[in-house]
């Protein structure tokens, strides 16, 4: 109400940069930590995020820390579209350029290891006018042989004996499950038999002498099994249902 | 008989719990007043009761004792809840096999477990004429006999209506 309308002036739009400033910053990753055996080579990868387009100006550097130094080289440096690799120092022969600017990646290899190696190495990038940023670092360590991660060893033999504990226990299940199934089968032929053998009987009784003895002998194994399941189930220590409740 | 079923769990349940102290508490080694394995290397600083702990070493065989003591609280476990089941599906005249045979891989896994250690704790831990065995150690060696027994005494029960 009144004249106290939004005061017109230069346009808020300057106010804003401050809101912005804290991404105008270029992010580099790195691992934390490589691993490489002697005489093999290894991948120092580095990329890169920057919230300005990629321009041919764009520069990388790789400085490397010895461990037992407290001296930073240089040791490799893009700039320009241009590659330079280290031809004099350490690394003379044993580094390639394998990153691309335009994909943010700034990788190099290094080849041919050696227990000097072992140290901190150091990727930064430029990326005008996108300059300010935290560069990052990466230590690589050199061993005789790669040592196996902790845990590895230890879910393996978990693993293993779980597996063949239950694999048995599954093949003993299945082993028993067939069986029963087995004698079930065995048991309805010896009633099916036993059908047709009266029946046989009361049309003609005098001429099959000889095949009884199989058939009883058979039905007899059958009925002593019976027998000893069921002298088992008497007598023996247990419990009783009702008194556990 | 309901004292004799509560003999049975009882004692399945005591090796459950001397089990799982011997796992979680790393004190297998001492080593002039440092305490190690199996999971941590703890030292007492002077006087004051401030601990200072640092994971054990990540070698192989360490790791296989780990394991074996781990399996040995699976396969206990599960046989307390296999006898359960069982308690309530078995035939009568039927015996616990599947119960006995777990506890007693159980007790085979703790003695592998603590063999392994006794040999092979010198890989891993420099030997001084200080070093003695703490007491998860002796617990491994008292759940072993235990957890057989029980084993057997399951395979050797029948179930009674």
């Amino acid at each position: 109400s009144g004249d106290n309308g939004p005061v017109s002036g230069p346009s808020p739009c300057l106010r804003l940069p401050a809101v912005l400033a804290p991404t105008l910053a270029i992010h580099v990753y790195t691992h934390r930590e490589v691993h490489g055996t002697v005489g093999s080579q290894v991948t120092l990868a580095c990329s890169f995020w920057s919230s300005e387009w990629i321009s041919e100006d764009v520069s990388i550097t790789w400085l490397f820390q010895p461990e037992s130094g407290k001296d930073t080289i240089s040791i490799f440096h893009f700039v320009k579209g241009q590659p330079y690799v280290d031809e004099v120092g350490a690394f003379k022969n044993r580094m390639e350029w394998v990153g691309d600017p335009h994909r943010k990646d700034g990788s190099i290899i290094i080849r041919n290891l050696d227990y000097t190696d072992n140290g901190t190495f150091t990727c930064d990038v430029k990326n005008p006018p996108d300059i300010g940023g935290k560069s990052s670092q990466v230590t690589l360590y050199v061993f005789e042989k790669v040592p196996i991660r902790y845990g590895v060893v230890l879910g393996a033999v978990i693993a293993g004996v779980l597996g063949l504990v239950i694999l048995v226990v599954v093949i003993g299940y299945l082993i028993r499950y067939c069986w029963l199934r087995r004698q079930a089968t065995l048991q309805r032929q010896l009633s099916a038999m036993e059908k047709g053998k009266l029946q046989r009987s009361a049309k003609d009784s005098s001429k099959r002498g000889r095949q009884p003895p199989v058939l009883y002998a058979m039905l007899d194994h059958s009925r002593s099994t019976k027998s000893a399941s069921e002298k088992k189930s008497k007598g023996g220590l247990g419990e009783s249902r009702k008194d556990k409740k | 008989m309901l004292l004799l079923l509560l003999g049975i769990i009882v004692l399945h349940v005591a090796v459950l719990v001397l089990l799982f102290v011997s796992t979680i508490v790393s004190q297998w080694l001492i080593v002039n007043g440092r305490t190690a394995d199996l999971w941590q290397n703890c030292s007492t600083l002077g006087v004051s009761s401030s601990f200072q702990c640092v994971t054990s070493s990540t070698n192989e065989w360490l790791q296989s004792v780990q394991a074996m003591m781990i399996l040995s609280i699976i396969f206990s476990v599960l046989s307390l809840f296999l006898f359960f089941c069982q308690l309530f599906t078995l035939t009568k005249g039927g015996r616990f096999y599947i119960t006995g045979i777990f506890q007693i891989l159980a007790g085979l896994c703790v003695m592998s477990g603590a063999a392994i250690f006794t040999v092979r704790h010198t890989d891993w831990q420099p030997t001084t004429s200080d070093t003695s065995f703490g007491f998860a150690y002796i617990l491994a060696w008292v759940a072993f006999p235990l957890a057989v027994i029980s084993g057997v005494i399951y395979v050797i029960l029948r179930k009674r209506e």
